[in-house]
């Protein structure tokens, strides 16, 4: 178990989360931010600094957005585990990513 | 800009948080001085010991402790065996970050009661805190009764109710585990004054009561009824709708008849700790209706904390809380030339782990800002605390010593098939930490 960015993070990318993550498990693709389900300490610091509330604890997920924890703890098995998302260069955006349309922010 | 010596009082993770933002400049080089000969504060005397996720943040606060400019300086308490005069002769700035010792109270009478403790006490007594008493707690009580509906309160409960053999892979120390494996506890009940909208609980923390193997929880729908002022509530606060879902589903479940139970309750307003040698019960205001008494042998009260006065800084009594701008101390209104704080010194005991690092961030940006035009120090050989310290008959316990504590925890670890096992005796730390191989072991 663990935290999961969602669909309002597509294409607006806001980051105070990764301000805000005390162990830097907070990783970017190009179209939105991912959290590292075996670095994430379950401390939920970033779930309430998300402008979007993009940011659901797993059991809160609503059955459209469980791709996105799926998604996130296969890409990270792929990955392994950079230990600090700072230094470790722009994560891949996997295929489910990949093929949503563009999606539309109103200025937060 | 000169080298920039700087004092962080604290190793909990707002100090390291201080330290890691202080690091992230070169020219910066910290000491990290903590009263006890371990670090991580909180994380170490506060996580409970089944949140074995959670206190993984150690090993990102770790990193920063191991950094070149970072040197650890345990055993070393402001105020007793340092002053902030000391600190100032031999640092440019000072951060304290030493957090919110003492809990709140609940103001009533037989407070004082045998039987009658703060949550602080039992959380720093099965974390293995070196200041807790080992035989403080022995657990004869069969009903205890948590006063407060915070996170804290829902790690006590969930402590008292879960059997030793579901903690003893745990770092729960092995006198905490034996008096855990006699345990009497068959009741408990966490209570809050005000209706479920209020109650602070994370949903998460909140979830994991319904999961506990050994109990029942209990939850009487009448006492989750909203009255306008709690609708109004919710209204903006997704976290205390969630909670409320939770509590209706368990309101609505048949007790499985487990040996322990968990009772939630919500609006009752504790007025009285009763009992003569000790305590036998508590009395509850109920809305505008009579008095309500809980029979009890144990209360825990779990209603916050307060920071206490450090000689030499100015301090806000009614908040508990040195006054501050950003992180800036502040004595009547104007700002002290290098002292700052960061963390719940800082801001009062609020917000969680991650909190600490925005927190401390804002500190030490303020610190930088003022660095160029801070006062230096006069003493400038970083070796020359530890002589002072070593004159007044007093040894900081460095980085080295805290690994060698380490070491034995994680040796006492394998007798009980846990990663590590805690040592909560100060002399045994001390000993493990000062002990100094002879050379070319």
């Amino acid at each position: 178990m663990t935290y999961v960015i969602t669909l309002p993070c597509v294409d607006l990318k806001d980051k105070t989360c990764i301000e805000e993550c005390p162990v830097d498990c907070i990783y970017e693709g190009e179209r939105m931010l991912y959290i590292h389900p075996d670095e994430c300490v379950d401390c939920g610091a970033c779930e309430p600094v998300c402008p979007v509330d993009a940011i659901f604890y797993e059991d809160d997920l609503s059955e459209t957005d469980t791709p996105f924890a799926d998604m996130a703890k296969e890409m990270f098995a792929g990955l392994g585990s950079p230990g600090g998302a700072p230094r470790a260069p722009k994560v891949p955006d996997p295929p489910f990513v990949l093929g949503l349309p563009p999606q539309e922010h109103d200025e937060v | 800009m000169e080298d920039l010596r700087v004092a962080v009082v604290g190793s909990g993770p707002a100090g390291i948080y201080a330290a890691a933002a202080l690091t992230a400049h070169e020219d910066a080089a910290v000491d990290v001085i903590d009263r006890l000969p371990t670090p991580f504060g909180l994380v170490r005397y506060g996580v409970a010991p089944d949140h074995e996720k959670m206190k993984s943040v150690a090993v990102a606060l770790r990193r920063v402790m191991e950094h070149d400019r970072v040197r650890f300086l345990g055993n070393i308490e402001l105020g007793a065996d340092l002053s902030v005069a000391d600190l100032h002769r031999h640092y440019d700035a000072i951060v304290v970050a030493n957090g919110a010792a003492v809990d709140r109270r609940l103001g009533i009478d037989g407070e004082d009661l045998p039987g009658s403790f703060s949550a602080t006490e039992f959380v720093s007594w099965y974390s293995g805190h070196p200041d807790s008493a080992l035989d403080k707690f022995t657990l004869t009580a069969g009903t205890v009764i948590v006063i407060g509906v915070g996170n804290v309160a829902i790690d006590v409960a969930r402590v008292l109710l879960k059997t030793a053999r579901e903690l003893r892979t745990t770092d729960i120390p092995d006198h905490v585990l034996a008096v855990l494996s006699h345990s009497q506890v068959r009741d408990v009940m966490i209570v809050g004054r005000r209706g479920p909208a209020y109650a602070k609980f994370t949903t998460k923390e909140l979830r994991e009561l319904g999961e506990l193997a050994s109990a029942d929880v209990i939850v009487r729908p009448a006492e989750l009824a909203l009255d306008e002022a709690s609708e109004a509530e919710l209204a903006d606060n997704a976290v205390a709708r969630r909670n409320l879902e939770v509590l209706r589903a368990w309101s609505e479940r048949a007790p499985q008849g487990r040996p322990r139970r968990l009772h939630l309750r919500f609006g009752l307003r504790p007025t009285v700790i009763h009992g003569d040698a000790c305590v036998t019960g508590m009395g509850f205001g109920h809305g505008t209706g009579p008095s309500v008494h809980v029979p009890a042998d144990m209360v825990l009260r779990s209603v916050g904390y307060r920071g206490v006065p450090i000689p030499g800084l100015p301090f806000d009594d009614e908040r508990g809380v040195v006054p501050n701008a950003a992180g800036r101390v502040l004595s009547d209104g104007a700002v002290v030339p290098g002292e700052y704080v960061a963390g719940w010194i800082k801001r009062g005991p609020s917000g969680i782990i991650g909190t600490n690092k925005h927190d401390a961030a804002e500190t030490v940006r303020c610190l930088l800002a003022d660095a160029p035009a801070l006062p230096r120090r006069q003493v400038r050989d970083p070796d020359e605390i530890i002589d002072v310290l070593h004159q007044r008959g007093v040894r900081a316990v460095p980085w080295q010593g805290w690994e060698a504590i380490e070491a034995l925890e994680i040796a006492a670890g394998q007798r009980r098939g846990a990663k590590q096992v805690k040592v909560a005796d100060r002399e045994l730390l001390l000993a493990a930490a000062l002990s100094r191989p002879s050379p070319g072991c």
